[in-house]
C-alpha cells in the first residue's frame, strides 16, 4: 500500500503541476469548456484514487469540488469567480494535504468545512490562503520512460558489441587471460541486461493485488456482496502500461460494482445468486494484452442511455434512431454523461468512462464492450504489447529461425518416436501422438519454402484445440523482448512480433492462433476421426522410466503435467523434506534414490489436479500401456504394486500414497481420516481403499504422529483396534449372521458405506 | 531553405528532404519475411534497433533490381524504422521546392511519391515522400 500511496502522492503533484496553468487559464475564462473538463478530470481522479487508498478527508473534499464542477458541466450552474475561487480553493488543499502526507506531519483539518462550504450558491467568497509549502525529500526517484527506454537499447548495443568482440577473439585466438577478462565482462553484461529489462517489466499482479480489498469496501459500501475472480496476474507488462491502467480498471471495476451489479434483492428477484460475480483477467493475445473486466450484473440498458443522450442535447432522436446496436453502447464513451441516476460516491455519475477511453486510447489500446441486457457486461481492454518479455522457444525452417511463445507450446516431439505417427488423409496432413489426433501444418510449406518431410513437431494450443505445427531444427529457449512488428509484416497474420536476439539478427514470432487461421484449420470441440486400424481397447497409458536407484517402474501419464530437467541445484532437502524451485513456487519432491554427480535431473511434474508434486527420475524411457494385472505390494508406500511389462517386473508408481504423504497436506485435510487395521490389512487396501477414497475419505494403514482417525475398519475377529478412540466399523467373512454383533459383511457396499457415513460423518 | 539529401533510386535521381531521414547505413544480413508482399525486403538490425527493408523499386511498382543495393535511408513512419533502399547517395544541399510543372504527370509509381521539383544547377530533380513508399500507409493515401 505504501508503494500506491507514493506513485498516488507523485501522481498527483505532477498533474497539479501540470494543472496550475490550467486553472489560471479557467480563472481567466470561466466559461472555457476544455480548461472545465481538464480540472474536472484532476478532482475525479484524486476521488477515485482517494478511495482506493483510503483517504477520507481528501475524498471528501474532492468529491464536493467534482459535485460542482459537474452542476458547471451540465448547466446547472454557471461559474463565476466566487465559485472559481473555491474550487481553487479545494485544489490547492488537496495540494496541501498531499504535501503532508508525504512529509508525514499532521495538517489540522479546521476550514475544510469552510472550503465545502464555500462551494454553495450564494455562500460568501473566500480567499484563498496557500501557505507555503515545505517538500520533503522523497524516498523513491522517477524516471522518465524514455530514460528507461534509451537505457534498455543501450545494454542491447552493448550486448550486440559484446558477442562481436567475443567472435573476434575467437577467430584471433587469443590469450587465456584475456579470455577470462571478457567472460567477467560477458557476466556483467548479462547481469545488467536482466536488471534493466526488469526496470521496465512488472506483473500486472501489482495492478491486480489491490483489488480484492478494493472490491470488497466498494461493495460493503454499497451493500453488495460480489465473488471476484482473478486471473493471469503472472501476465507481465510494461511498468509504463501499469501505471496507465491503474485508473481505467479502478474505475471499470467500481462502475460495475455500483452500476452493473444489482442489490442482493434485485439479483433474488432476477433468479441469480445474491452474490455477483465479478471477474478480472489478464491474457496475452497476439501482440496484445487484453484485460477482461466481467459481470453477471444488469448490463447496459441502451434504450435508457439512448434517452439520457438526447435529454442531454448529445445527440438528436433521429440520429439516435439511425445508429445501430452498438454504436448505441458506445454512447456510454460520451463525456459527462450519466447512466445513473443517483449520484454516489463511489464511482460518481458514469463519467469516468470517457476519461477511462481518453487513457486507454492515449496509450495505443482500446476497448471493447460486449453487452447482455439483464445477464451482464464485458469490458476488454486491448493494448499493444510494446515491450514485453516472452519467453520463447526458437524453431528452425530451413535457413531461417522463426521464436514461438512458449506459453502455446503443448508440447515438442520428434517425428520418429514410436509413439508418433503422421498419415495423409487425402492431401492433408494429420498427427497421432499418442492416443491424439491433431491437424498438422507444415510451417515450411506454409512459410512457402516448399514441403520436406518433418523432423520435429511443435504441438501447440489455440483457442478451440490444438495442432501440430512441422518444423525442421528446435533451438533453444529465449527470453526475449518482443516488439510489434510494421504493419507490412503484421498483416500476414503470421507474426506475432519481431526480436533482436543475441545473435544480432532479427528474429519474428510467429501467431500460432494466425497460422491455424492461415492454414484453415476449423477447431471443433473434439477431433473425431474415423479409425477402424487401430485397437479399440483403450488402456491407460503410462510412462516407463528408469528409476534414480536403478529400478523401473511405471506412472500413468494422466497425472504428469510434464518431464523436465532441472539442475541439482533446485532441488534442496528444506524444512524437513526435499523440495524443487520451479519457476517461482516451491514444490514437494519425491527421490527414492540419490543423484549424486548428477549436474541435472528429470523430473516429472505430477498434478492431481489441483497439488503439484515432483517426482525425480534417472530416465523416462518409453511410454507403454499400464497393464491390468497388478501384483499388489505387500506393504503401503510409494509403491503400489508390480505389473509384468514385456516380460519384466516393473513397479507401479502408487499415486495416491504420493499425494497423500508427501503433497501439501491441505489438499484433502478435511476429509475423515479412515484407518484400517488388523492384519488382513491386504485386503483392506486393495479393495476397500478406492472404495472409500471413492467415497470420499482419506485412507491410511498406520496413524503419522499428530493424525487422529474419524473411524476405523477392521475385520472381525481381530484383537481390539489399537487406542484410538476413534469409532470401530467391524466387518465380517460369512453373509451369515446378519448384524447380530453390529458388524457388516465385507462386501456389502452400500451398509458398510452407510455405517461409515454414520460414525465418521462422513460424506 | 530545407536541406535535401539527393540520392540515385531505382535508376532516377531524387531529392529526399532532410526532415524524412532519420540516417543513411549500410544494411548488412537481410531476414527475409516469408508471405509478406514483395516491396517487404525483410529485417535488419541496425544496432539495437529492428528495421523493416523497404525494395523501393518493388514499392515504384517497377521490375525488381539485382538485390545488390544495400545502402539505405532509415525513415521512421508512424513509430516503425524502414530502411529504404537507394542506389547511390550523391550530396546534401539546400534546394527550394517548387510545385510541378504545370502539364507534367507522372507515371503510377512515382506519382504517388513526387512531391514536387528542385532545381540544381538547371537539372530539375524530383522530391519524393519517403513515406509514400511504406506498403499500407501507401494504399491508405
Amino acid at each position: 500500500m505504501d508503494d500506491l500511496l507514493q506513485e498516488f502522492i507523485a501522481e498527483t503533484r505532477e498533474t497539479l503541476e501540470a494543472l496550475s496553468g490550467e486553472i489560471v487559464a479557467w480563472e481567466s475564462a470561466p466559461a472555457d469548456r476544455e480548461r472545465l473538463d481538464s480540472i474536472f478530470r484532476f478532482v475525479h481522479t484524486v476521488k477515485g484514487s482517494c478511495g482506493f487508498l483510503d483517504l477520507p478527508r481528501l475524498a471528501r473534499l474532492s468529491h464536493a469540488a467534482e459535485d460542482v464542477l459537474a452542476a458547471v458541466r451540465s448547466g446547472e450552474r454557471t461559474p463565476d469567480t466566487r465559485l472559481v475561487n473555491a474550487v481553487l480553493a479545494i485544489v490547492d488543499r488537496v495540494g496541501e494535504i498531499v504535501e503532508a502526507i508525504d512529509a508525514g506531519h499532521a495538517l489540522d483539518d479546521t476550514g475544510e468545512d469552510l472550503l465545502i462550504a464555500a462551494l454553495d450558491t450564494g455562500s460568501e467568497a473566500i480567499v484563498s490562503s496557500a501557505a507555503p509549502v515545505l517538500r520533503a525529500p522523497t524516498r523513491s526517484v522517477r524516471l522518465n520512460v524514455d530514460l528507461l527506454d534509451r537505457m534498455m537499447s543501450g545494454m542491447s548495443d552493448m550486448v550486440l558489441a559484446r558477442n562481436e568482440l567475443a567472435r573476434r577473439m575467437r577467430d584471433e585466438g587469443v590469450d587465456p587471460t584475456i579470455e577470462a577478462a571478457l567472460e567477467r565482462l560477458s557476466l556483467t553484461v548479462a547481469e545488467m541486461r536482466d536488471t534493466v529489462t526488469r526496470t521496465r517489466m512488472q506483473k500486472i499482479e501489482a495492478l491486480f493485488s489491490a483489488l480484492p480489498r478494493m472490491v470488497r469496501d466498494t461493495a460493503a459500501e454499497l451493500g453488495k456482496t460480489v465473488a471476484l475472480h482473478i486471473e493471469g496476474s503472472d501476465v507481465e507488462l510494461d511498468r509504463e502500461m501499469i501505471e496507465m491502467m491503474r485508473d481505467p480498471l479502478v474505475h471499470l471495476i467500481r462502475n460495475s460494482i455500483d452500476h452493473g451489479l444489482e442489490g442482493p434483492a434485485d439479483r433474488r428477484s432476477a433468479g441469480k445468486r445474491e452474490t455477483g460475480w465479478l471477474s478480472v483477467a489478464a491474457r496475452q493475445s497476439g501482440n496484445q494484452i487484453v484485460i477482461e473486466i466481467a459481470d453477471d450484473g444488469r448490463g447496459i440498458d441502451t434504450l435508457r442511455l439512448g434517452q439520457k443522450v438526447v435529454a442531454a442535447g448529445l445527440r438528436t432522436e433521429t440520429a439516435l434512431r439511425a445508429m445501430s446496436e452498438q454504436a448505441r453502447l458506445e454512447l456510454v464513451f460520451e463525456p459527462g454523461l450519466s447512466t445513473k441516476d443517483v449520484v454516489t460516491g463511489i464511482s460518481g455519475r458514469g463519467v469516468g468512462m470517457d476519461v477511462v477511453r481518453a487513457n486507454v486510447e492515449q496509450i495505443g489500446g482500446r476497448i471493447e464492450l460486449a453487452n447482455a441486457p439483464g445477464k451482464g457486461l464485458r469490458i476488454s481492454i486491448h493494448v499493444p504489447l510494446t515491450l514485453s518479455i516472452m519467453s520463447t522457444i526458437g524453431v528452425g525452417v530451413r535457413d531461417e529461425r522463426f521464436a514461438i511463445a512458449r506459453q502455446a507450446i503443448e508440447e515438442i516431439v520428434r517425428v520418429g518416436a514410436a509413439s508418433i505417427r503422421i498419415d495423409r488423409l487425402g492431401d492433408t496432413l494429420m498427427a497421432t501422438v499418442r492416443d491424439r489426433r491433431m491437424p498438422l501444418v507444415d510451417l515450411g510449406n506454409l512459410l512457402g519454402f516448399g514441403q520436406r518431410d518433418p523432423a520435429m513437431l511443435v504441438i501447440v494450443g489455440v483457442s478451440g484445440g490444438s495442432y501440430a505445427l512441422a518444423v525442421d531444427t528446435v533451438l533453444d529457449h529465449e527470453e526475449l523482448v518482443i516488439k510489434p512488428a510494421a504493419p507490412a509484416v503484421m498483416a500476414t497474420n503470421l507474426y506475432a512480433g519481431q526480436t533482436l536476439p543475441d545473435s544480432g539478427l532479427p528474429m519474428l514470432m510467429l501467431d500460432c492462433a494466425g497460422i491455424a487461421q492461415l492454414a484453415g484449420l476449423v477447431f471443433t470441440r473434439e477431433i473425431v476421426a474415423e479409425d477402424d486400424a487401430a485397437p479399440a481397447a483403450p488402456g491407460v497409458q503410462a510412462l516407463l522410466f528408469d528409476d534414480l536407484d536403478g529400478v523401473r517402474r511405471i506412472v500413468p501419464l494422466s497425472v504428469i503435467d510434464r518431464v523436465e530437467p532441472v539442475p541439482a541445484s533446485a532441488i534442496r532437502h528444506a524444512a524437513g523434506r526435499l523440495r524443487l524451485s520451479v519457476d517461482d513456487a516451491i514444490i514437494p519432491l519425491v527421490a527414492l534414490g540419490t543423484w549424486e554427480g548428477r549436474e541435472s535431473v528429470s523430473v516429472l511434474r505430477l498434478r492431481d489436479g489441483s497439488v503439484e508434486l515432483g517426482y525425480a527420475i534417472g530416465e523416462a524411457l518409453d511410454i507403454v500401456e499400464l497393464p491390468d494385472a497388478l501384483v499388489p505390494a505387500h506393504d503401503s508406500g510409494p509403491i503400489a504394486g508390480v505389473v509384468a511389462i514385456d516380460g519384466e517386473q516393473v513397479e507401479v508408481i502408487d499415486l495416491h500414497w504420493l499425494f497423500s504423504t508427501h503433497a501439501d497436506p491441505n489438499a484433502a485435510a478435511d476429509a475423515p481420516l479412515c484407518l484400517l487395521e488388523g492384519t488382513d490389512s491386504a485386503w483392506l487396501t486393495t479393495f476397500l481403499r478406492p472404495v472409500l477414497e471413492a467415497a470420499g475419505y482419506r485412507v491410511a494403514t498406520a496413524l503419522r504422529p499428530g493424525e487422529t482417525a474419524g473411524v476405523i475398519v477392521t475385520m472381525d475377529g481381530e484383537q481390539a483396534p489399537s487406542s484410538c478412540a476413534a469409532p470401530v466399523v467391524r466387518l465380517r467373512r460369512d453373509i451369515e449372521n446378519d448384524g447380530i454383533d453390529g458388524s457388516i459383511f465385507r462386501y456389502d457396499r452400500p451398509g458398510l458405506l452407510a455405517a461409515l457415513a454414520k460414525t465418521a460423518g462422513g460424506r | 531553405m530545407p536541406l535535401f539529401l539527393i540520392a540515385q533510386l531505382a535508376g532516377r535521381t531524387v531529392a529526399i528532404e532532410s526532415s524524412q531521414v532519420e540516417s543513411v547505413v549500410d544494411i548488412g544480413v537481410i531476414i527475409p519475411v516469408p508471405r509478406s508482399e514483395r516491396h517487404v525486403r525483410g529485417l535488419a538490425a541496425l544496432r539495437s534497433r529492428v528495421v523493416t527493408v523497404i525494395e523501393t523499386r518493388a514499392a515504384l511498382g517497377l521490375p525488381e533490381g539485382d538485390g545488390t543495393a544495400m545502402r539505405a535511408v532509415i525513415t521512421i513512419v508512424d513509430g516503425h524504422h524502414y530502411a529504404m533502399l537507394v542506389d547511390s547517395l550523391e550530396d546534401v544541399a539546400a534546394f527550394d521546392l517548387s510545385p510541378l510543372s504545370a502539364g507534367v504527370v507522372l507515371d503510377s509509381g512515382w506519382q504517388r511519391v513526387g512531391r514536387g521539383i528542385i532545381e540544381r544547377d538547371g537539372e530539375p530533380i524530383l522530391a519524393i515522400e519517403l513515406s509514400a513508399l511504406v506498403p499500407g500507409i501507401a494504399a491508405a493515401a
